[in-house]
């Protein structure tokens, strides 16, 4: 089996038009392996709506893709607030979002319905007041 | 008929080796050797940025010249829209429409006219809701060539009809047929074009088996014979037919207009034209029906073989469309059949590194490397648009380090401090 090609972003939430950089630069990368281009949309969508989440929930954190033949993995890990009750974050339409942020077109409650629908797997684990980290994995 | 064809070409004499184009293109596809561009042809999208910016005019469009008029026994000229926006004070279309059987030109059919009908299609489609919303038109050849390479998973969003140039030509050529009892082999059908990417979808059309334009000509080459022509007609013949929908889909936001739907995204200029599809690939625009993507600014009225501002070209057009906005083409004749593709658009993973993940990856962990060793000036000195791109290509095995002019820098100081004989060797000096 090769090596990982492993590709770390800060995400900062300092300037929200620069959210989705990361998944953005992913999403090329997967391109140029050639990756199917159903698996590079699903990374894609997945890693995305994570980012974003990130930026409005956590004021950031950090993202690494890990990409090898058989499978990719994300996995984002921000020192935010935490989300308090999974089950219920994981519920379509749920949403904590202010109107300022829903007047952006976000929080529409679909960001992790959304990231569990598109990957193969979903992981996510929180601490209240510590943060919170989702691991995901995209097998082609 | 070749798969990679494009219609952007390079003057060598003119070009001076200077890295504006290299460094505008939005594929990549450019690169300075030798002192001089070469297109990488697989990449070119004929979008015509480089023609455009080039400083020293060495950039071209191979287009057909109006020699293409004496090929035929009988030729129909089809002006694209965005010929209406290239004179001034322009009040009656008349004119400019019997300018063109002046200058040679047997009979002239309005592009507008079937621009109308594909807009007709397209209100149906979409109110029949057969479509994966949003609907991206297909009008821009040059759009289509970049989500042929960049964008595989919106290739099922393309609206699969016809150009309004290709179905016009369909259209007239069948109507001329009939009336004159030639056959459509003897009826040359010559474009008006704002466009090099038009050429390239006449001899390698996407969507379509083969296309029945036989001769793409320049706005450019045309309008000075149509500007004397003009001056001497004194009773124009009523051939204008076009409505206002089909003479607006001259410049951007025109094609979407003729959709009498507000639900619509419009998007003109390459790059914004990338951000919008990059958009669309990560499920972003969720809530429009259609969207229209022109890689021109202002749409084609901004192409690069026009002769007039696209800014003012613009506002003529919207003059001209508010002032007929009034008529519908008549629609007889219209071979309702030719207005979906015949064939199909595959995915051409161009920017792929390799066939095999496992060799690609290998691959990029090299670029990546490489790529950490150069300064990361993007300075354009090696021929390579960045200093990513110069480490993709040694990778790909097109260039060496050498290129790399701080690279070289580096060697040279690292000789004079040791006075070393292995370097001068590996140098050559």
């Amino acid at each position: 089996m090769s090596e990982p090609i492993i590709l770390n972003y800060q995400v900062s939430a300092a300037d929200f038009s620069h959210a989705g950089e990361a998944s953005s630069n992913v999403k090329k990368t997967l391109k140029s392996l050639g990756f199917p281009p159903e698996v590079v949309r699903r990374v894609a969508i997945a890693m995305y709506e994570g980012e974003i989440n990130m930026v409005i929930h956590a004021h950031g954190g950090e993202a690494t893709a890990s990409i090898t033949p058989e499978e990719i993995e994300i996995i984002l890990k921000d020192v935010g607030p935490g989300i308090p009750d999974i089950p219920l974050a994981m519920q379509e339409g749920y949403s904590t979002a202010s109107d300022s942020v829903r007047g952006l077109g976000f929080g529409a409650g679909m960001g992790l319905p959304n990231m569990k629908r598109y990957t193969d797997f979903l992981q996510v684990n929180s601490v209240v007041g510590e943060g919170t980290t989702v691991r995901m994995i995209i097998r082609p | 008929m070749q798969k990679f064809y494009h219609s952007v070409t390079l003057d060598k004499e003119l070009c001076k080796g200077c890295t504006n184009c290299v460094k505008r293109c939005p594929t990549e596809a450019i690169r300075v050797r030798g002192g001089k561009a070469e297109i990488i042809k697989e990449r070119c999208i004929d979008c015509g940025e480089c023609i455009r910016l080039c400083p020293s005019h060495a950039k071209r469009a191979v287009v057909d010249s109006l020699d293409a008029l004496d090929r035929f026994p009988y030729t129909i000229a089809l002006p694209a829209p965005s010929l209406y926006g290239q004179f001034s004070n322009l009040e009656d279309l008349n004119i400019l429409l019997t300018a063109l059987t002046r200058i040679g030109f047997d009979e002239v059919f309005e592009v507008s006219v079937a621009a109308e009908a594909v807009s007709a299609a397209t209100r149906r489609a979409i109110r029949e809701g057969n479509y994966k919303k949003p609907v991206i038109s297909s009008a821009c050849p040059a759009v289509l060539r970049i989500i042929r390479v960049r964008f595989p998973e919106l290739i099922d969003s393309i609206l699969d009809f016809r150009s309004p140039m290709e179905l016009a030509a369909r259209w007239a050529k069948r109507a001329a047929a009939e009336r004159t009892g030639l056959s459509e082999e003897q009826i040359g059908a010559i474009f008006i074009s704002p466009c090099p990417a038009k050429s390239t979808s006449m001899k390698s059309p996407l969507g379509t088996d083969r296309s029945a334009v036989d001769a793409v000509v320049a706005i450019s080459e045309v309008y000075p014979r149509l500007l004397a022509a003009m001056k001497e007609i004194d009773e124009p013949e009523p051939v204008a037919a076009a409505g206002g929908i089909g003479i607006g889909w001259g410049s951007a936001g025109g094609e979407s207009a003729g959709l009498k739907n507000q639900n619509y995204l419009a998007a003109d200029g390459i790059e914004n034209v990338i951000r919008v599809l990059e958009a669309l690939e990560d499920d972003k625009i969720p809530d429009v029906d259609f969207v229209e993507l022109n890689a021109c600014v202002c749409g084609c009225v901004g192409g690069v073989l026009t002769v007039e501002s696209p800014f003012i070209a613009r506002a003529r057009l919207k003059r001209l469309t508010a002032k007929r906005g009034a008529v519908v083409a008549p629609a007889d004749g219209l071979p309702v059949e030719e207005i979906k593709w015949d064939s199909e658009i595959f995915y051409e993973p161009v920017m792929r590194l390799d066939e095999d993940i496992s060799v690609a990856m290998k691959m990029l962990g090299e670029i990546k490397r490489l790529e950490e060793s150069f300064n990361g000036m993007d300075c354009g000195a090696c021929g390579a648009p960045s200093c990513r791109a110069l480490a993709e290509d040694i990778v790909r095995g097109f260039a060496t380090e050498d290129l790399c002019i701080y690279r070289m820098r580096e060697k040279l100081q690292s000789i004079l401090r040791n006075g070393g004989t292995a370097e001068k060797k590996e140098l050559n000096i």
